[in-house]
C-alpha cells in the first residue's frame, strides 16, 4: 500500500478547507488565504480566522494537461486564481465547466467536491472547488 | 410528546444527464424498454462528486430554508448505499463542513434505499422526545449498476436533504407514519462487489408493491383515512412506472403522483428517490392545509409511510434555495464515454 | 572587504543521462572545478531540489561528497527549489566572507529522468505549497500558465509577442555544447506545440532534463596561493526569501522579490542595471523571463516581448541575456540551475564561453529564482 495523502494532515487541514476559514489581520485588516501565521501584507503576528465569502470572479485559470500523477484520470484539470468578493485570493480547481465557458471575470461559488481520490486503500481529500454561477441554482445569489 | 416537523429541505442533481437511450444504444437494450419504464435522462454525478459531496450540497440547501444555526442540529443521518468509505462515517464529514460538529449524533444508515427515510423516522423520534431541537437527515447516492445491466437504465446520482424539528417551524407537520419489513431479499450488493445485482421481476410484486402497499395500508387504517383524504402522494421512483402502479393498486390517482416524478428527467437517485420527489411536490404544488403521502421503499425490504399536513411557513421557505425543477433545468447531456469516465467504469490502474 | 574568486567551474550538457547516477553527474563537474583552480576545496555545499522525492535519497551532501573523495570536509545541502543553486552560492560566499572556509566547492546537481513525467511534474509541485495549491492538482507550469494569462490580457500581449522569448532562447542554446535543446524554433512552433497548461505551450517551459554544475570559490587569502590567478570574482550575492503562493501577491504579474534583490545587488556594488554586460536570468517560463527583465529594470512593465522583437537583449546587445539560451533551451536542472548560470557568466567575463561569447564583458548580473518567485538570489560576478 502506498501512502497517497496522509490521514493526520487531511484531519489538520480540513477546517480552513471544508468551510473556507481565512486569516484577517487585526492591524491592516486585510484577508489572507490560506492561512498564515504573520500578515503577508504587514506582516503582524496578530490574526484572527474568518470565514470568506463563498463567491467571486476568476482572476486568471489555467487548463493543466501535464498533470501530476494522481490527476491522470482528471486531466485536463482546471485551476482558477478566484477573487472573493472580499478581495481574497485562492487557488482552486473549476469544476462542472466546459473549457469554452472559461474566462477572466467569470462569477464563480464554491462547491464541496472530492480533491483527492488517493489510492483504492487511502484515505479521501475534500475540499472546495468553484464553478460557473449558473443563477437558478446558485446558493450565493438566491 | 412535542409535534414536529420539516423545518427545512434541499435538493441535488448533479450537472451532467445522460439519455437512457443512449445507455441502451450502448448495450444492445430494445430501447422499448427505456420507454416502457418511463425514462428519459439520468443524472451523472462528475469527477469529483460522491454521495458525501452531494450530500452536502443538498444539506446547504436544508440549511438555507430551516434558517437555523447549524450547531443547533442535534443528529446527521445519512442514507447511502454508496458510501465513499465502507468503514468511517460519511456523516461526520458533512456535520463538520457544515460547521454541526462536534456535540451531535452521526451516523451512516443503510438499508438500500430505504435508509435515509429510516433516518428520518429516527430523527423526528430524537425532537419528539425531547433529546434533540432539530435533525438533519440526507439521503444521497451515486446510484452503481453493473454495465449493460437493465438497472443502468435508471441508476443515477444525486440527494435530498430534510431538517426536521419542531412543528411551530415547520412547513409541513408529521401527522403519523407506519413502517411494514420483512426478509425479502429482491435486490443486494456483497461486500467488496462493485455493483448490485437483483432478481428482476422479483424485485416488483413481492419486494416493491408488498411493502410499499403494507406501509401505506397500515398508515391510513392507522390514521383512519382513506386515498381520498391525501392531495398528493409520493412513492418511491425505481423508475417511471412504478410509483404509478402502485399507487393505481392503492387507489391513488395519477394526478396526485405525477408532480412528484423526478426519476424520468434524473433517473433513480436511490436514497435521494422519493425525498427528491416529495422536495418537488413541496417546491411546486402544495398549499397550506394539503395532506401529503410520503413512501419510500428499500430493497432486502421495507416502506415507510408518511403523512404530513402542509402549514403556510411553506411560501417563504421555498424561495431560499434552488429547487428540484431548477437542478431539472440546469443540465448538460453527455455521451456514454463520458459517464463511463465519470462515473469510472473504466479501471485505469494508478 | 575581502574578494571571493571563482577559481574553477564544471559543467555537464544538460540531457538524459540515462546512465549516469547523481554522484556521477557531480563528480565529473566536481573534478573539472577542482582540476581547473588546482586545488582541493574545505567545505562543499550540494545544491539539490528533489533528490529526496526523486532518488529517494536524504543525508546528500554526505553522501556525495564522500562518493568523490571528499570526506571529513564541511558539508551541507541546500535546498530552495530551482533557486537552489543561488542560495547554495549566497552560503558559499557567507562562509568565505566570514573567514569560515578559504574554498568552497558548490555543486549543482538534479537527475529528473529516472521516472516517467508525470512523477517529475508531481515533484516540481511540491515547490509550491502542497497543501493548498498542489494538493488541488495545480503544478509549477499551472501556476505559470495562470500568471501568463493574466499578463497577457493586462497588458494586451498577443502569443506571437511573448514567443520571440523561447525563439530567442533556442536560437542563443543552439550555439552553446552545453545546452539540452540546440534546435532553432519559430513563432509558428510556439503557437503549435502541444499544450502543457494553457496557455503555456511545450515551448513556453523549461525542459526535463539531468544536469550538474560546480563551481570552486576561493577567499582573497587563498587565492595568493593559487599558480593562475582567478579573472573573476563575486562582487555581491543577495538572497531573499518570500511566500510560495501566488494568492498572496498583490500584483499577479509582478515579481517583486526580483527587483529587490536585483535593486539591493546593484546598490550594494554601486552599478546601475545599465552597466552589466551579461547576464543569465531564471527564464523557467516565458512569462518568467519577461517578468525578470521588466523587474530588474530593463523593461517597462508588459513591454519586454516588444524590446525583444525590436532586437533588444540578443548577441551583441547590452546587456546580452541568456546567451546561454536559458533555462528554456540550455535545460533547467532545478537544483543545478543557479551554478550554471554563474558558471557561465564566469565563462562569459573570462571570455571562454563555447557558445555565444560576449565582447569582452566587465560585469555580469546572475538572477536566480525559485517556484515563481518565493525566492531570489541576485549575483553580480566581475572581472578583476
Amino acid at each position: 500500500m502506498v501512502w497517497k495523502l496522509s490521514p493526520v494532515s487531511v484531519w489538520r487541514h480540513r477546517i480552513p478547507r471544508y468551510r473556507l476559514i481565512g486569516k484577517e489581520c487585526k492591524k491592516c485588516g486585510k484577508h489572507h488565504y490560506p492561512p498564515k501565521l504573520a500578515c503577508p501584507y504587514c506582516g503582524s503576528r496578530d490574526l484572527k480566522n474568518i470565514e470568506l465569502p463563498r463567491s467571486g470572479i476568476i482572476e486568471t485559470y489555467t487548463v493543466i494537461y501535464e498533470v501530476g500523477e494522481e490527476f491522470r484520470h482528471k486531466a485536463p484539470v482546471v485551476i482558477g486564481l478566484v477573487k472573493l468578493d472580499d478581495g481574497t485570493r485562492v487557488i482552486a480547481p473549476i469544476t462542472d465547466v466546459a473549457e469554452d465557458e472559461l474566462e477572466i471575470g467569470l462569477r464563480v461559488e464554491a462547491t464541496f467536491r472530492r480533491i483527492r481520490d488517493g489510492d483504492h486503500f487511502g484515505v479521501i481529500g475534500y475540499g472546495l472547488s468553484f464553478r460557473p454561477i449558473r443563477t437558478n441554482v446558485s446558493k450565493t445569489s438566491s | 410528546m412535542k409535534s414536529v416537523g420539516i423545518v427545512g429541505w434541499g435538493a441535488y442533481i448533479p450537472l451532467y444527464r445522460i439519455a437512457v437511450d443512449e445507455i441502451a444504444k450502448m448495450w444492445g437494450i430494445d430501447p422499448f424498454l427505456a420507454k416502457a419504464l418511463g425514462m428519459y435522462e439520468k443524472a451523472v454525478g462528475g469527477l469529483d462528486e460522491d454521495a458525501v459531496t452531494i450530500g452536502v450540497e443538498a444539506a446547504m440547501n436544508a440549511l438555507q430554508r430551516a434558517k437555523i444555526k447549524p450547531d443547533s442540529i442535534g443528529a446527521v443521518f445519512f442514507g447511502t448505499e454508496s458510501k465513499p468509505y465502507a468503514v468511517k462515517p460519511s456523516a461526520t464529514i458533512v456535520a463538520e463542513v457544515l460547521g454541526i460538529t462536534p456535540n451531535t449524533m452521526a451516523s451512516d444508515l443503510e438499508f438500500a434505499c430505504r435508509a435515509a427515510s429510516e433516518g428520518l423516522r429516527a430523527a423526528f423520534a430524537l425532537v419528539e422526545s425531547g433529546q434533540i431541537d432539530y435533525g438533519l437527515v440526507i439521503g444521497a447516492d451515486t446510484a452503481q449498476a453493473n454495465p449493460g445491466d437493465v438497472l443502468e437504465l435508471t441508476a443515477s446520482s444525486g440527494g435530498a436533504a430534510f431538517i426536521v424539528g419542531p412543528s411551530s417551524e415547520s412547513v409541513a407537520i408529521l401527522e403519523g407514519v407506519f413502517t411494514f419489513i420483512t426478509d425479502t431479499p429482491d435486490f443486494w450488493r456483497r461486500e467488496g462487489v462493485p455493483y448490485p445485482f437483483h432478481g428482476e421481476g422479483f424485485t416488483g410484486d413481492p419486494a416493491y408493491f408488498h411493502h410499499i402497499i403494507g406501509a401505506v395500508e397500515g398508515l391510513m387504517k392507522k390514521l383512519g383515512l382513506s386515498p381520498n383524504d391525501f392531495d398528493y402522494a409520493i412513492f418511491h421512483q425505481p423508475n417511471g412506472k412504478f410509483p404509478l402502479v402502485v399507487g393505481k393498486r392503492l387507489g391513488f390517482s395519477r394526478e396526485k403522483i405525477i408532480p412528484s416524478l423526478v426519476t424520468p428527467y434524473a433517473g433513480n437517485t436511490y436514497n435521494g428517490s422519493a425525498l427528491l420527489g416529495f422536495a418537488r411536490v413541496l417546491e411546486n404544488v402544495a398549499k397550506p392545509g394539503d395532506r401529503i403521502l410520503v413512501a419510500p421503499f428499500g430493497s432486502g425490504a421495507g416502506s415507510d409511510a408518511f403523512s404530513f399536513i402542509v402549514t403556510d411557513k411553506l411560501e417563504e421557505r421555498k424561495k431560499l434555495a434552488p429547487t428540484v425543477d431548477d437542478y431539472l433545468s440546469n443540465k448538460k447531456i453527455i455521451s456514454y464515454s463520458e459517464y463511463a469516465r465519470m462515473r469510472q467504469l473504466i479501471k485505469i490502474v494508478r | 572587504m575581502s574578494k571571493i574568486y571563482i577559481g574553477g567551474v564544471g559543467l555537464n550538457r544538460v540531457g538524459r543521462h540515462f546512465k549516469k547516477d547523481i554522484v556521477d553527474l557531480a563528480y565529473e563537474v566536481s573534478l573539472e572545478a577542482i582540476n581547473e583552480a588546482g586545488i582541493e576545496p574545505d567545505a562543499v555545499i550540494i545544491s539539490n531540489s528533489l533528490g529526496n522525492v526523486l532518488q529517494k535519497q536524504n543525508n546528500l551532501a554526505q553522501y556525495i561528497s564522500s562518493s568523490i573523495g571528499l570526506r571529513g570536509k564541511t558539508a551541507y545541502h541546500v535546498e530552495a527549489g530551482d533557486g537552489s543553486g543561488g542560495a547554495a552560492i549566497h552560503i558559499a560566499y557567507t562562509l568565505l566572507k566570514a573567514k569560515i572556509a578559504s574554498s568552497v566547492l558548490v555543486v549543482g546537481v538534479e537527475k529528473m529522468t529516472d521516472y516517467p513525467s508525470h512523477v517529475t511534474h508531481t515533484a516540481l509541485s511540491q515547490l509550491l505549497n502542497y497543501e493548498y495549491e498542489a494538493y488541488y492538482g495545480a503544478t509549477l507550469s499551472g501556476i505559470a500558465a495562470l500568471i501568463m494569462r493574466y499578463y497577457m490580457k493586462k497588458y494586451e500581449v498577443s502569443r506571437d509577442a511573448v514567443s520571440e522569448w523561447p525563439v530567442l532562447m533556442h536560437y542563443n542554446a543552439s550555439k552553446n555544447p552545453y545546452a539540452q535543446i540546440r534546435k532553432t524554433i519559430t513563432k509558428e512552433n510556439v503557437k503549435e506545440s502541444q499544450i502543457i497548461a494553457d496557455p503555456l505551450t511545450l515551448f513556453d517551459i523549461s525542459p526535463i532534463g539531468d544536469g550538474a554544475a560546480a563551481v570552486l570559490l576561493v577567499g582573497e587569502d587563498y587565492e595568493h596561493q593559487l599558480e593562475e590567478k582567478p579573472e573573476v570574482f563575486l562582487d555581491t550575492v543577495v538572497h531573499h526569501a518570500y511566500e510560495l503562493e501566488l494568492t498572496l501577491r498583490e500584483d499577479l504579474a509582478a515579481l517583486p522579490t526580483v527587483r529587490e534583490t536585483v535593486d539591493l545587488a546593484l546598490k550594494k556594488a554601486n552599478l546601475r542595471i545599465q552597466d552589466i554586460d551579461v547576464i543569465e536570468l531564471h527564464d523557467s517560463f516565458t512569462i518568467t523571463g519577461l517578468l525578470i527583465l521588466e523587474e530588474a529594470g530593463l523593461a517597462e512593465r508588459g513591454r519586454a516581448a516588444y524590446l525583444l522583437s525590436d532586437g533588444r537583449f540578443r548577441h551583441g546587445d547590452k546587456p546580452e541575456v541568456n546567451l546561454s539560451g536559458g533555462l528554456k533551451a540550455r535545460g533547467n536542472p532545478i537544483g543545478a540551475t543557479g551554478v550554471y548560470q554563474v558558471a557561465e557568466v564566469a565563462m562569459q567575463l573570462r571570455g571562454a564561453f563555447p557558445g555565444l561569447q560576449s565582447n569582452s564583458p566587465e560585469i555580469g548580473l546572475v538572477i536566480n529564482m525559485s517556484g515563481i518567485g518565493s525566492s531570489v538570489s541576485s549575483i553580480v560576478i566581475r572581472k578583476r
